[in-house]
């Protein structure tokens, strides 16, 4: 492996070593290696340096993102003139890249940390029991009072329902593709799992739209939306259990089969407990991929303000359509709410993926 | 493993008779059909997508008075309905553009970070977070976007009029108080699709073989150049397949766009300036107060968007299977 690995790569390195070697013959790198090497608290203190400067220009500017950009801007290019008088070419530009990506993650991490940031300070107040035991019902434009348990109801109904049809027909696919599919029809349908991976949301909504509710003529309702979840979560189930049977090692699968046992049985009976885990992480993950999407719902589900139980008849609402509806209203109070149920939104999408990764561990060595 | 080598001389005369008596097996029947049934399901879906959306397309097409590849105006409502898709599209290339060339470099600088830079204690930890952010909904970009970066986008906004503005694209014509621009909306893509592209990307990273990198260190290579030698070649495969999933989230995304942007229905090169729209947002916008040929105008417009969702998926295949053949990744 190990032979064919650096027989596939010998040319590029090869090349490239080359270049480099024209770059900087042996004794000048022997040398630089002893006397022309930065001490190595200059780059960190020109990194604080960097720091403070940043500072400096936010109190100035008033304005972090700007403040971030011309400090980082000053360390990379103070770095690299410094490497470049003191150093080598070759360390100049490994310096040059060092200090460019740290300043990308850097300013990267900024607008990322400011949405989780501003979510919290915003949504935090008003996130209480209260808010989240009540409906809109009868809550006026100039009324502090209303709350998301409505919007948390349809969201968990719909979810629910999309999972319980996803789920069995993502997993019985993957099974197909792993362990049945061979030829056109396995190629094929891994072709259209990638495609639906890409399918925009808004487009599975028409869809549903057009085959449920126009063609079929029934009305919009919380299932109207599971199914529309239903065929965003498809792509993901189908990819993640697929990647965790391929995981399982083919000797348990023999040996079952050379016991006796219909492959049917070896299937439910041995790969699917072995894989059982990572499957469960990867459902969790689709769900917490769709349990945010808006575009569908505000197509399908209708919007109401008062408590709707039954999925099946009636409009119902949805988390992120709240989110949605309330920035819309547009006043004051609404605006609270329209954070508060982001946040909450935010903390149900971590929790899940918080518990997907825990199974993952805790599950981890037997999918080994 | 002791019981089954003792019946193994026997199994050459009994393998004949089991394999015909599997095939008759009718769990093995069901359960290998049912699996072929989920399969073939899945491209019943697919197709059914196809079909329903040109079949409903087709509808309101043959009602539309204007042209729908290049009229300007949306009003499908009207007693003459007429409706293009032309401002859609500009919209939804030049948002999605600004968005990729902002987002892939930043997120494979993140991505880069994350797996050969950062201290190995917090590098782990570092991807979680990276994963997480991934997962936030866009609802809550549009929010965030709308509320709090659009103000703060005004700045940047009069600054690249002021310097840039000789360049048509951002020149200003509006003296606008309002950063709701696609601009700005192009920016927000790009934060939203940057987690998601740097997720994808760490993955691939990660799968760097390490003989790799460590033949190029030993070569005497600087840490940069054993990435530009034995990593940015082999993950070549997988940022393009990692852009193209952000591609896919940029040009589809809806609600963020519907929330931040202030549409106008004239193609306007001035990107500084309130105005276009995109296909995705317009479906969310126009959806509620639309009668049935409206809708159906509106599900054309789904349709050429799915069909650039599906060019791009496409063209992303291409390159990657070609690279791979190269390349030896993914194998």
């Amino acid at each position: 492996m190990t032979v064919l690995d650096t027989g596939d790569k010998r040319p590029g390195i090869g090349t490239d070593a080359v270049e480099t070697g024209r770059a900087g013959l042996p004794d000048p790198r022997a040398a630089s290696l002893t006397r022309r090497t930065l001490p190595r608290q200059v780059p960190w203190a020109i990194a604080g340096g960097g720091v403070l400067l940043t500072i400096v220009f936010k109190l100035t500017l008033d304005n972090w993102a700007l403040a971030v950009f011309l400090g980082g801007l000053v360390f990379i290019l103070t770095l690299s003139a410094v490497s470049w008088r003191f150093e080598d070419s070759r360390r100049a530009r490994d310096r040059f890249a060092t200090s460019l990506i740290t300043t990308t993650f850097v300013l990267a991490v900024l607008p990322l940390i400011s949405l989780l940031g501003y979510t919290i300070q915003r949504g935090a107040d008003k996130l209480t029991p209260y808010f989240l035991s009540h409906s809109m019902r009868g809550v006026g434009a100039r009324d502090d009072t209303g709350g998301v348990y409505h919007a948390i109801i349809g969201t968990l109904e719909q979810v629910g329902l999309a999972a319980l049809i996803a789920v069995p027909i993502g997993l019985l696919t993957a099974i197909y593709l792993v362990e049945y599919g061979r030829g056109r029809l396995a190629k094929t349908v891994t072709f259209f799992v990638d495609v639906m991976t890409g399918l925009p949301s808004i487009v599975a909504g028409l869809f549903i739209y057009a085959f449920w509710i126009m063609m079929l003529g029934f009305e919009a309702s919380g299932f109207a939306g599971s199914l529309a979840l239903m065929i965003l979560m498809l792509p993901t189930v189908v990819r993640s259990a697929e990647e965790m049977l391929k995981l399982v090692p083919n000797e348990l699968r023999e040996a079952s089969l050379a016991l006796g046992i219909p492959k049917w049985r070896t299937v439910l009976k041995v790969v699917l407990p072995t894989a059982f885990g990572g499957i469960v992480t990867g459902v969790m993950l689709s769900i917490a991929r769709v349990i945010g999407e808006t575009a569908p719902l505000l197509l399908l589900v209708g919007l109401t303000q008062s408590i709707n139980t039954d999925p099946f008849s009636g409009w119902q609402s949805a988390l992120p359509l709240y989110v949605f509806d309330q920035n819309h209203a547009g006043n004051q109070f609404a605006e609270e709410r329209a954070w508060a149920a982001a946040l909450t939104l935010i903390v149900i999408v971590m929790i899940l993926n918080l518990a997907a990764r825990l199974i993952a561990r805790w599950k981890a060595p037997k999918a080994g | 493993m002791s019981t089954t080598t003792p019946t193994a001389p026997a199994d050459p005369e009994r393998k004949a008779p089991a394999a015909k008596r599997t095939k008759v097996r009718p769990g093995d029947r069901i359960f290998s059909g049912a699996a072929r049934g989920a399969g073939i399901s899945l491209l019943a879906i697919m197709a059914a997508i196809a079909i329903f959306l040109v079949v409903k397309a087709t509808d309101a097409l043959s009602k539309n008075q204007g042209s729908f590849l290049t009229d300007q105006g949306w009003d499908p409502n009207a007693a003459k309905p007429a409706f293009g898709v032309v401002t859609l599209v500009f919209g939804t290339v030049v948002s999605a553009t600004i968005a990729m060339l902002i987002a892939v470099p930043v997120a494979v600088g993140v991505a880069l970070f994350i797996t050969h830079y950062a201290p190995r204690r917090i590098a782990q930890t570092l991807g979680y977070i990276v994963d997480l952010l991934a997962a936030v909904p866009s609802v809550v970009y549009g929010l965030w976007g709308y509320i709090f970066l659009a103000p703060k986008l005004l700045g940047l906004h009069s600054w690249l009029s002021d310097y840039l503005g000789w360049i048509p694209l951002f020149d200003k014509e509006q003296a606008g108080v309002t950063a709701r621009t696609l601009f700005t909306v192009g920016i927000v893509l790009a934060i939203m699709i940057l987690p998601i592209i740097a997720a994808v990307t760490r993955e691939v990273f990660l799968q760097v073989p390490r003989a790799h990198e460590e033949a190029a260190l030993a070569l005497g290579a600087t840490r940069w150049e054993m990435i530009r030698m034995a990593v940015l070649p082999y993950g070549k495969p997988g940022m393009i397949s990692a852009s193209m999933l952000g591609l896919g989230r940029a040009v589809g995304e809806t609600i963020a766009v519907a929330m931040v942007l202030s549409p106008s229905f004239d193609v306007s090169i001035h990107i500084l300036d309130p105005g276009n729209n995109t296909i995705a947002a317009n479906i969310a916008n126009q959806f509620g107060e639309s009668g049935e040929i409206g809708r159906g105008a509106l599900i054309a417009s789904g349709l050429v968007l799915f069909i650039m969702t599906l060019l791009v998926n496409g063209a992303a295949r291409v390159v990657i299977n070609r690279r791979k053949a190269f390349s030896g990744a993914n194998s």
